[in-house]
């Protein structure tokens, strides 16, 4: 790992341009990718203060702070702002705009102007969504998946809510358009497809995933948006609609959707093991093709939303089935990543600890998708608090910690500084056990019956609830260690181009903050992602060369 | 090695392919979102056959194969401005795209009367003689309005989009060397067309 | 400049021709439609846009002169489109 701080004098992409205008007019993807750092985290926080309220109303069986009707606006908040403002930008538009055009060897993506616009359409989709709260009867109470016909009749702010959705959706597909174009056209001179590393690969495919499924719960949605104007009966049964076809439509886009959240994730665990273990990926083309394949076959599962919503015995075993299948290279990546630390030479450090979580977590969230994914078992625990707990451990305790994981991992190279390592871990370990506090809890609440999305339960649920309200307290607590110690952070030790002693091209060849084009000159690529093969004298070298 | 300094010049690569690819890749969500609604389309047609059926015999089929044959000829005109533009003739490709645009204006303006007839007959959401329909013609009539009007809205982004490049190809930005914005402007227009390929049988052709 | 576009002309008369043949498919598929082949109306319907598609897409969008890669996802995207819609069907063929 080397530790030789930089000694040569340059000018780094804060210091290129000064002032809030600099910022918001930019096309440099790296402050484009902290323009959505600081909005994605806010966003972030907005909603996890929502779920700490929803747990708070759970802690007692009956009315405890909030109305029915109140709770029912506050968990449809909470997901929406949880899935199109944060689980679904977030790791893309943060570190794939920061680290993708680096790890290529580019100085930046193919159309910088189009991923301004991608930020800006975020923001205004955003402003939409929060709008909801201060104006007629508040925001939408449908939950955050705007079933027909509640969502065509309640008087509560769908449309405009609805309308965020469409637009923070186009934000998403330009960001994908771009990082298909970007990692087609920009990988550096000898940079062939199976030399790209593993996050590159990760964003490949969810940006198909993007530009392909996003678009039909666009237009899903403005039918929606249709109907409530117009009242016409296309979802609505009581004017002939079929509000199973919404269903349909709506998860035609929103099961992709899961893998546009899970994808960058895996990128990301794929990235940082071989780091912390200085060993090349065990399985790299396997991971490859296993990404390409979750992304294919996802398009096909989308029924096993809807086991319970009255569909054809024909579709429910056939999209099983296939529910079945997209699973299993999900577990092929987890095999692999286990197997890349195998006899290798282990640095605990906190990105580290974050992907180790991730595959505990993501493990927990798989195994119980295969209960939700089986035609039996489901109708027991659909729409339960199995349900709740499973995406939770998926998108939470998989996404979520890779997300935070990955801020640990790119801050020295954003900021040039490193954070206290022993806070950063105490954080963890807080946001680790709270977080299984909150969710294991929920499993079991859903098999003993307990349905999700309401406000009140029965007695028998009371135990395991209090235990996920005062786990919520204890990620909360997790939450805040981590935050303060990464702001503290930015005035910590000067950090050297490389600290965690990488071997790809955005840690080798960049300083720590880069310049405004990366790369002093292009690099040319000879070695594969992950080579170790005698990394220590290959970095002292990169970073002699700087 | 020595210090990069800010005004550090960077050769910014022209990829032509590359802009194509991104269009290309444009398109695909375009027919997504088309897609959603001729999802729907299949759907109702299949559960209300009938209907479908009655709806459409209200249709004016001249006015529709009028205007299939009118964005049939246009997507010609751009194809082959491309031609022209190949070729150096640049006044050749001006003038091509400008009949495009003209081509475009018929079909709106075809559609207003269409769509206006309807109107008058009360036959639009939300008016009077529309809620007296069944739930077929009704699902069908919104349908023919909804995927009407968005490929409208989407002929309209086109002629404005075949407006810049013109002006650029008078100015000479586009050229024989670099006329890759013209590509993509008729990459654009090309699927508007390949739309009312589908809309056209599916709407006006049910008998 | 010669990777910037294949540069592959097609001359003003082929794009002629196509429009001509755009032009007669059009009329195959208005004079079909006036008999009542029942099911296979709408079948005989899309088969025939599907053709006019195919020539526009090939020789208009010069699909024909592209990269394999360029073919391969458009013709992607069509299955994945044709799957989603028969999978959809198996709802809806099938209920009881």
């Amino acid at each position: 790992m080397t530790s030789i701080p930089t000694q040569r004098e340059y000018v780094n992409f804060f210091q290129v341009k000064k002032g809030f205008l600099s910022w918001i007019t930019t096309h440099d993807h790296k402050r484009i990718a902290l323009l959505y750092f600081y909005t994605v985290c806010t966003f972030f926080v907005v909603a996890f203060i929502l779920g700490l309220l929803m747990r708070l109303e759970l802690i007692a069986p009956g009315k405890t702070l909030f109305e029915a009707q109140t709770y029912n606006q506050i968990f449809t908040l909470h997901g929406v702002i949880m899935i199109f403002l944060f689980i679904i930008p977030g790791i893309p538009a943060i570190f794939g705009n920061f680290a993708l055009p680096m790890m290529l060897g580019a100085p930046d993506v193919s159309f910088p102007r189009v991923n301004l616009l991608s930020w800006y359409l975020y923001m205004i989709g955003g402003a939409l969504a929060l709008s909801t709260l201060l104006y007629g009867d508040g925001p939408a109470d449908t939950g955050w998946t705007f079933y027909a016909p509640y969502s065509v009749r309640t008087g509560t702010n769908v449309t405009v809510a609805v309308l965020a959705a469409f637009v923070l959706g186009f934000s998403s597909i330009l960001t994908g358009l771009n990082f298909l174009v970007t990692i087609h056209r920009m990988r550096a001179p000898g940079m062939t497809w199976f030399k790209m590393p593993l996050f590159p690969w990760a964003l490949y495919a969810t940006s198909w995933i993007q530009v392909l499924a996003t678009p039909v719960v666009g237009i899903t949605l403005l039918m929606i948006v249709a109907e409530r104007q117009f009242g016409i009966g296309l979802f609505d049964p009581s004017l002939g609609g079929d509000p199973v076809l919404y269903q349909h439509l709506f998860w035609i886009y929103s099961h992709p959707a899961v893998y546009i959240m899970v994808l960058p994730a895996m990128g990301l665990v794929s990235e940082t093991i071989p780091v912390f273990v200085k060993k090349s990926i065990f399985g790299y083309k396997v991971i490859v093709y296993s990404s390409l394949a979750i992304a294919f076959i996802g398009y096909f599962v989308w029924g096993h939303h809807m086991y319970t919503s009255g569909m054809s015995s024909a579709a429910r075993i056939i999209f099983s089935v296939l529910t079945f299948i997209v699973a299993i290279p999900s577990a092929v990546k987890v095999f692999n990543w286990v197997s890349t630390l195998y006899k290798g030479s282990i640095d605990i450090k906190t990105p580290l600890l974050y992907s180790l979580a991730f595959i505990f977590q993501f493990t927990i969230g798989g195994l119980t998708g295969l209960v939700v994914g089986a035609l039996a078992t489901d109708i027991h625990v659909h729409d339960t608090y199995f349900v709740v707990g499973h995406f939770h451990y998926v998108m939470f305790g998989g996404t979520g910690f890779a997300f935070i994981g990955a801020i640990h991992y790119y801050f020295p190279k954003i900021w040039g500084r490193m954070y206290n390592i022993k806070w950063a871990n105490i954080g963890f370990t807080f946001l680790f056990i709270g977080f299984n506090l909150v969710y294991f809890p929920m499993l079991v609440l859903g098999i003993m019956g307990m349905p999700r999305r309401y406000y009140d339960y029965l007695p028998e649920f009371t135990t395991p609830n209090v235990i996920s309200t005062i786990g919520s307290w204890v990620m909360a607590l997790g939450l805040i260690i981590v935050i303060v110690n990464l702001i503290n952070g930015h005035k910590g030790a000067k950090a050297s181009n490389n600290p965690w002693g990488s071997v790809t091209l955005d840690w080798t060849h960049t300083d720590s903050p880069p310049t405004l084009y990366n790369f002093d000159e292009t690099p040319v690529v000879t070695r594969g992602p992950y080579d170790y093969k005698n990394y220590e004298e290959y970095l002292s070298e990169t970073s002699k060369n700087r | 090695m020595s210090t990069p300094s800010i005004t550090h010049e960077h050769s910014e690569h022209f990829d032509a392919y590359g802009k194509k690819l991104g269009m290309w890749l444009f398109l695909f969500t375009e027919v997504l979102l088309f897609g959603g609604l001729f999802i729907v389309y299949a759907t109702y047609r299949f559960l209300n056959h009938d209907a479908f059926h009655q709806g459409s015999a209200e249709l004016n089929l001249v006015v529709g194969a009028i205007n299939t044959a009118i964005l049939l000829t246009s997507s010609l005109t751009v194809a082959l401005s491309i031609t022209a533009i190949q070729k150096g003739d640049s006044k050749k490709a001006f003038n091509l795209i400008i009949i495009t645009i003209i081509f475009a204006l018929a079909f709106l303006v075809n559609k207003y009367f269409e769509w206006y007839a309807k109107y008058e007959h009360g036959l639009f959401p939300g008016m009077e003689h529309f809620k007296e329909l069944s739930h077929g013609e009704s699902q069908f009539f919104f349908l023919y309005f909804f995927m009407t009007g968005l490929h409208a809205i989407h002929v309209i982004v086109g002629a404005v989009l075949l407006g810049v490049i013109a002006y650029f190809i008078k100015k000479g930005t586009v050229n024989k060397d670099r006329y890759i914005y013209l590509e993509n402007g008729g990459l654009y227009w090309h699927l508007v067309d390949v739309i009312w390929i589908y809309l056209f049988p599916l709407f006006y052709l049910i008998i | 400049m010669s990777e910037d576009h294949n540069g592959h002309v097609v001359d003003y008369k082929f794009n002629i021709l196509v429009w001509i043949d755009l032009l007669i498919f059009t009329i195959i598929t208005i004079e079909v439609a006036q008999f009542d082949l029942q099911d296979l109306t709408v079948i005989m319907a899309l088969l025939v846009a599907s053709v006019k598609t195919f020539l526009v897409g090939s020789y208009f969008m010069h699909l024909k002169f592209e990269n394999k890669f360029m073919q391969a996802i458009v013709i992607g995207v069509a299955v994945l489109f044709v799957l989603v819609l028969i999978l959809l069907f198996s709802d809806y063929l099938f209920f009881k």
